[in-house]
């Protein structure tokens, strides 16, 4: 039996808080679960067939709200699971792949570091500052549930057109919430990235990552053990926010979306500070056996995965549960997605101690169940049983589907011959570099601490973050990207871009990536092609993962991205954690000095399919994106890597979007120096503006330019000059200079100006 | 130079401050607990770090204001002992009415994060001993509500008594008002207490002290901070 809390609920007269859990509870009296109702809990008649044969028995709505908590497809990745077991999931170096709160990697010195990114974008859509700051309030916990203290966040972040009514709304809330939660909490926010397109009107996607430095031998995980070890509640009061919060997440939008704004949790990064503080204190103390932080479907969740995983069962007493108003029925605490509350099981011999320490910090604290032998989920609320039902079966065997999936004919290709230039190559770059996607990011990530617990060593705007570990010198290196309209035209080669893209930003640094953490955005699963957009993209990322070394530790799946039956871009986004063995020897982007030698690293074809520049100045979004080369963008990663390491490479960037003269007025805007480059061997617009791949500029002084190509040469690494250092200008041959300056201006200019109600 | 930092609930930066005493003084700073109601015997400085205490709920800095420990701080103060005050510590002290005006929202209505320019208006006082008056330094802010407001009779009194320290200008020291981040009166950055033993101060010379991170212009404060109290030995 379930010992009684230090603060009882208030016992009140049941009173159930919504019209619709009247109804819902007026049924249950009945005895009645209606295929309605059934529906309503986004529960198919086959899965309710299931449900009957597993309990026996008609289940009681409680029972039900338990099924469709533990069941949607947030939290059971039904239609995704048969293909995420094909991603690389080990290394020497994973201490955790996937499947706990976050993935785990060690990182020597008896360090490791705990991170995880996941999606908030339904909730982000109906109320943009609660949404995404909830996303970052429930990342943050699931790694330091782990056992880590976090120390960087990060996110990627997907709107609709600038030009649709609602997108300044949307990202000015969405920023506000993130900043307000993170710099609340007292994590720095350095890296991440933001995009617009129409495909995201209606449904954008906020994408939050978290990174948690922890001792390698002192992880903690979800897994109970031991028979009648208290179960234990911490954290802030369970009231009636977010209830249904996960099946919400797993559900088309349509018309009356605004309506589910009582579905979005609210967050309190107070409290949440506070829980960090106290659980990591009693995880010092080693009070703890395991623990599991309440996220998506709240109480039922992270008490069935505490038993499922252990092995074991749980008893719950709702009568102990901390409320926060009165009345809530056990349907609702169950289902609640309150914010800020772990689980627990606690060493009995600790309890005592545990309490001391939250109640110092506090925290509500109140042994809320046990475990036990039989495995059975019993849910006891006032005196009476509301739910018994199996616990492994209702952890590991949520229906898994094999979803019909097709494939979408790949495009043509589009030469350079097919794309005739609209504009001389400086009107074309600044038009480019002062779009919505290549833009200046400042106003964004100015309202985000990035500055805070005095580590950050690369601020926002570069390749990747850099974030000293500790005293240093070791630093990790954080990166969050995916190219979303390469995934639409190819899902495969789009999947594979995406994880050598953050690849290639850790090796732009100068760091040896690591692991990634995916989050994949995608449309409804139920559509043949939307899931073969999943299935391609996964099997992309496979590949390019295995490729690379560099496997997938944690993840999230978000589907149902649609509204009105359009979806999103096909959006796997990857979030990438490298090692720098000594931080003063990372590299950036920024041109360092006069008469530097640009070199460009990586084969260039000048491929413009799917290329910012035909989108953006020829207006055609078509064709195939550039093919990625595994074993090409090794090799010369590896070289660039080597070049940084040895203290030969002054400035490095990726070449990425926008492609190569981007990249190059990059290195210039952040450092105020010019330059002056040769004339493109190919097209000039297919030259500078193609998106090839594996590819990286690389600066370095004059003297060495010779040496440094007849190594990349020896190692098989096409490297050519296009360029010197110098000056205040680009200065193209053949075309007027383009003042470093004015590119600011023009780069500096977009964002403020639309977000002040300028021109979109 | 020994020293307490003051940790209310939701203060965040008070491991920063701590790292950056301890590498200039040389020596561990005091954590002192908001519930306790003493600071440590003998301590030369009292800060009150940056963060959220009690989540900025209600008013910044207006519940820690009422904490125990202030009264031991409000006492240190009495005693003519030096207490810094930074960021969310600046609004405290202005809520426990240790030094006058209040931090209203930024002008532009969004938390800032970037490196500003202070003009250090005097170097007489333990806190900008460190520094030339006149000089330009870069620290970081990272605030929502830095707006430094107060009535025109007190606005007169500080300036007119020298108690501006700090001031956001440009890079070469001139006062524009594109530079004042957060639109505060006269582009205060930082005020002394009419005694001249209190300074809050909006920016985050902490976060500034280390050239392997890029940035040392922090240091002066506490190096000065540090010197005051080696001669005073």
């Amino acid at each position: 039996m379930a010992r009684t809390s230090r603060k009882p609920s208030a016992r009140a007269i049941q009173k159930p808080a919504t019209r619709k859990a009247k109804r819902r509870s007026k049924s249950a009296r009945r005895g009645k679960i209606s295929p309605a109702l059934v529906a309503a809990h986004g529960l198919t008649p086959d899965e309710y067939q299931r449900i009957l044969a597993l309990v026996g028995r008609e289940p009681s709505i409680t029972e039900l709200g338990i099924f469709s908590a533990m069941w949607n497809e947030h939290c059971s990745y039904k239609s995704s699971k048969i293909h995420l077991r094909t991603l690389p999931t080990t290394a020497p170096w994973v201490i955790q792949g996937p499947g706990e709160n976050a993935g785990v990697i060690d990182i020597g010195d008896g360090l490791a570091v705990v991170f995880k990114m996941e999606s908030h974008n339904h909730p982000s859509y109906i109320e943009p500052y609660q949404g995404a700051a909830t996303g970052v309030g429930g990342i943050l916990r699931d790694v330091f549930t782990m056992g880590a203290r976090p120390i960087a966040c990060l996110n990627a972040l997907s709107f609709g057109a600038p030009s649709h009514p609602q997108t300044r709304h949307l990202l000015a809330g969405v920023v506000a919430g993130i900043g307000g939660y993170g710099n609340s909490f007292g994590v720095p926010t350095v890296g991440g990235c933001v995009r617009f397109h129409t495909r995201y009107d209606g449904n954008c996607l906020v994408n939050a990552m978290a990174v948690g430095l922890a001792q390698s031998d002192k992880i903690f995980y979800a897994a109970a053990s031991g028979v009648g070890m208290p179960i234990v509640y911490l954290g802030s009061k369970t009231g009636r926010d977010g209830i249904h919060g996960a099946s919400m997440a797993s559900a088309e939008f349509g018309e009356g979306t605004e309506e589910k704004r009582p579905t979005v949790q609210v967050g309190d990064p107070f409290a949440e500070k506070l829980l960090l503080e106290a659980c990591l204190e009693i995880m010092a103390k080693d009070c703890v056996i395991a623990i599991q932080d309440m996220g998506a479907a709240g109480l039922t969740c992270s008490a069935v995965e505490m038993g499922a995983k252990g092995g074991l069962g749980v008893t719950l007493d709702l009568d102990a549960v901390p409320c926060r108003e009165t009345g809530m029925s056990a349907y609702e605490m169950m289902l609640s997605e309150s914010q800020e509350r772990m689980l627990m099981v606690l060493k009995p011999e600790k309890e005592r101690e545990a309490e001391a320490i939250f109640s110092r910090w506090g925290l509500d604290f109140a042994v809320v169940g046990e475990t036990i032998a039989t495995k059975r989920f019993i849910v006891r609320h006032g005196g009476k049983v509301m739910a018994d039902l199996p616990i492994k079966e209702l952890g590991d065997e949520a229906p898994v589907y094999d979803r019909p999936h097709v494939a979408a004919p790949k495009p043509p290709i589009v030469t350079a011959a097919d794309v005739a230039p609209p504009v001389p190559t400086a009107d074309a770059l600044l038009r480019l570099i002062g779009s919505p996607d290549l833009c200046s990011k400042r106003w964004v990530w100015e309202q985000y601490d990035h500055v805070i617990l005095g580590n950050t060593v690369q601020r926002p705007g570069g390749d990747a973050a850099v974030v000293r570990i500790n005293e240093g010198p070791k630093a990790l290196a954080l990166t969050t990207d995916v190219t979303p309209r390469y995934c639409e035209a190819d899902p495969f080669e789009g999947g594979k871009q995406a994880v050598a893209e953050a690849w290639r930003n850790l090796t732009a640094v100068g760091a040896r990536p690591l692991a990634v953490t995916d989050n994949l955005n995608f449309g409804n699963p139920e559509r043949p092609e939307i899931m073969g957009q999943l299935v391609g993209a996964i099997q992309g990322i496979a590949q390019a993962c295995k490729a690379l070394d560099f496997p997938v530790v944690s993840g999230n799946v978000s589907l149902y991205n649609e509204t009105n039956g359009r979806a999103i871009l096909p959006t796997p986004t990857i979030g990438g954690v490298g090692l720098i063995d000594d931080f003063t020897k990372s590299a950036t982007l920024a041109f360092k000095g006069a008469n530097e030698a640009i070199l460009l690293i990586g084969e260039t074809t000048g491929w413009l399919g799917q290329s910012l520049y035909l989108r953006e100045i020829c207006e055609r979004e078509e064709g195939a994106p550039p093919p990625v080369d595994l074993a090409a963008e090794r090799k010369n990663g590896d070289f660039v890597r080597g070049l940084i390491a040895e203290g030969i490479a002054e400035a490095v960037h990726d070449i990425s979007d926008g492609g190569l003269l981007v990249a190059i007025a990059e290195m210039a805007m952040a450092s105020g120096i010019g330059a002056e480059l040769d004339r493109a061997p190919l097209a000039a617009h297919a030259f500078w503006f193609g998106e090839d791949q594996a590819r990286y500029v690389v600066t370095v002084k004059a003297t060495v330019a010779e040496t440094v190509m007849a190594r990349a040469r020896a190692a098989g690494v096409p490297a050519r000059q296009v360029g010197l250092t110098g000056g205040d200008a680009l200065t193209l041959e053949g075309e007027r200079p383009i003042l470093v300056a004015k590119l600011r201006e023009r780069f500096e200019g977009w964002l403020p100006a639309y977000m002040a109600g300028g021109p979109a | 130079m020994k020293s307490a930092v003051v940790v209310f609930p939701g203060i965040n930066r008070e491991r920063d401050m701590a790292r950056a005493l301890k590498l200039i003084s040389g020596r561990e700073p005091a954590m002192v607990w908001h519930a306790d109601t003493a600071l440590p015997a003998g301590i030369d400085l009292a800060v009150v770090p940056g963060g959220f205490s009690y989540g900025d709920y209600l008013r910044c800095g207006a519940i820690a204001a009422r904490a125990p420990i202030m009264a031991a701080v409000r006492a240190h103060a009495g005693s003519g002992g030096l207490v810094l005050g930074v960021c969310n510590g600046f609004q405290i002290l202005c809520e426990a009415g240790l030094l006058p005006g209040v931090l209203m929202r930024n002008a532009a209505i969004k938390f800032i994060c970037q490196d500003v320019y202070l003009r250090v208006e005097r170097s007489d006082t333990p806190f900008t001993r460190g520094y030339n008056a006149g000089q330009v330094i870069r620290v970081p802010v990272a605030h929502g509500e830095g707006n430094y407001v107060a009535d025109e009779d007190t606005i007169a009194r500080l300036e007119g008594e020298g108690r501006v320290l700090f001031r956001y200008a440009a890079p070469d020291g001139t006062l524009e008002p594109a530079w004042n981040v957060n639109g505060a009166t006269n582009a205060i950055a930082g005020v002394l207490n009419d005694r001249g033993n209190v300074l809050g101060m909006m920016p985050h010379p902490e976060n500034h002290v280390e050239a392997a991170l890029g940035a040392t212009d922090g240091r002066g404060l506490f190096a000065g901070l540090v010197d005051h109290f080696k001669q005073a030995a």
